[in-house]
């Protein structure tokens, strides 16, 4: 009686995947690299893939601008006005870093914020409305980010956030998968761990001593991150079906 | 304060399908979308099975779920409790199809009359405000009533106002044990399933 959803495709997977990858690599900017446009530039442009993607997949495109109407309650208007946020301040920010680039890294932490609470707000169905997939859809969008900032640059503070961000994605896919167990999930999440996560982190110690392994770690880790959510949106996301507290009791008792 | 529910009870529903076919042609809704369905469950294991059909559908939640994620606000719930969508203003995200618990929503390119956008179930909203208007009672007269409810042969569908404690639906409930569908989840649904005499 379980149901897997399908009205939300590999086009919707693709916002949380691209989306989630362009606002940490935004946010990895703004900590470890304050004066590169071509980041900022790399991290709008996944994230208005990913937005362009969902677009081609509503109904009804024309009206793609009613998105905006109800803020009060619907984390998918909240999504879409942060983006609005978002490249605003990168662009901007693109021609001056300050204040505009932890500004655009503010509202790109924003809108990992508002993803996760898009699925958690899908009651109909467990594994995107336990309480940990907010926190695992921003550490993930961290993580990834901070691996595609790799390639761009090694310093020691980018290698240092790219530890953290890999332990804290970690520790939050390890509560998620805790919470909502789901066979749809262990292969990408033991890939999560082992190569995404160990594996990332031992090419990252390397890339201290031997740089061009560092980017190897970022491709590991964004590949890991993206697989999994991937399979979150696509595979895993079961409606929890229907269920009879009470049988009918038919005849005389 | 109206309050719209409908009533199913299980000891009599066969599943027959006859409110899902009248629902269909009422609504003129394409193939693959069956805003009335009636599931055929079984519990239990050999050799110890029980079998129930069991009517679904919308259930015009006190707080659902599809209304608070609706990004454009197409999807409303009326003072009488029914949740009604606005075809013109829904953007066909389908955020309310995959945030409703009960799998009642659909969309569809098939559909004629609303194609792309978010539809469900409606109570049959027309037939009772029109009915309204002409002073008719939605749940005892058939004009008012929706039409799965009409059509029923067994007598298992009832509609009526759960808020006025002399209506039918509210002696069915007083008269009988009943359930509603995942009510852990605090969407307060609008649909009571009938099991057993009461107590």
């Amino acid at each position: 009686m379980n149901w897997l959803q399908k009205h939300w495709d590999a086009r919707a997977a693709l916002n949380f995947m691209l989306g989630g990858a362009g606002a940490g690599l935004m946010i990895a900017s703004a900590l470890a690299w304050p004066a590169g446009a071509a980041p900022v530039l790399l991290a709008l442009a996944l994230v208005a893939t990913g937005l362009g993607a969902v677009w081609l997949e509503i109904g009804k495109k024309l009206r793609a601008l009613n998105v905006f109407i109800n803020p009060f309650t619907s984390w998918m208007t909240r999504e879409s006005f942060v983006a609005l946020l978002l490249f605003s301040f990168g662009a901007a920010a693109m021609v001056k870093p300050q204040p505009f680039l932890p500004l655009a890294a503010l509202a790109a932490l924003a809108f990992v914020y508002c993803q996760g609470r898009i699925l958690r707000a899908s009651t109909g169905i467990p594994a995107w409305r336990a309480p940990q997939v907010v926190l695992l859809i921003i550490s993930t969008g961290l993580a990834e980010g901070a691996g595609l900032a790799l390639f761009f640059s090694t310093g020691p503070l980018l290698l240092s956030w790219f530890a953290l961000a890999l332990v804290l994605r970690a520790v939050a896919w390890t509560r998620y998968a805790k919470a909502a167990p789901s066979a749809a999930l262990e292969a990408p999440g033991k890939a999560l761990l082992q190569i995404g996560t160990v594996a990332a982190l031992a090419l990252a110690f390397a890339g201290a001593w031997y740089p061009a392994a560092a980017p190897l770690a970022g491709l590991l880790a964004l590949a890991a991150g993206l697989w999994l959510k991937f399979a979150l949106v696509t595979r895993a996301a079961f409606n929890q079906g229907f269920a009879l507290p009470r049988l009918p009791v038919r005849g005389t008792r | 304060m109206t309050r719209w529910a409908m009533v199913a009870d299980l000891r009599r529903c066969v599943g027959c399908q006859t409110c899902t076919a009248a629902c269909k042609q009422t609504n003129d809704t394409p193939p693959g979308v069956q805003w009335r369905r009636v599931l055929d469950m079984e519990v239990g294991e050999y050799p110890e099975v029980k079998r129930a059909f069991v009517p679904v559908g919308c259930m015009h939640c006190d707080e659902p779920p599809c209304m608070h994620v609706c990004p454009s606000t197409a999807t409303k719930k009326r003072a009488d409790g029914i949740v009604t969508i606005d075809y013109d203003l829904c953007i066909g995200c389908a955020y309310c199809a995959v945030a409703c618990p009960y799998q009642a929503r659909y969309k569809s390119s098939d559909d004629a009359l609303r194609p792309d956008v978010a539809t469900k179930c409606t109570f049959c909203v027309e037939r009772i405000d029109a009915g309204l208007a002409k002073g008719l009672k939605p749940g005892v007269d058939p004009e008012a009533t929706p039409a799965c409810v009409n059509s029923c042969i067994a007598q298992a569908l009832h509609f009526g106002d759960v808020e006025d404690p002399a209506s039918n639906v509210s002696e069915l409930l007083a008269e009988n044990q009943h359930f509603r569908m995942h009510e852990e989840l605090g969407t307060g649904p609008r649909f009571y399933y009938l099991w057993d005499k009461a107590e």
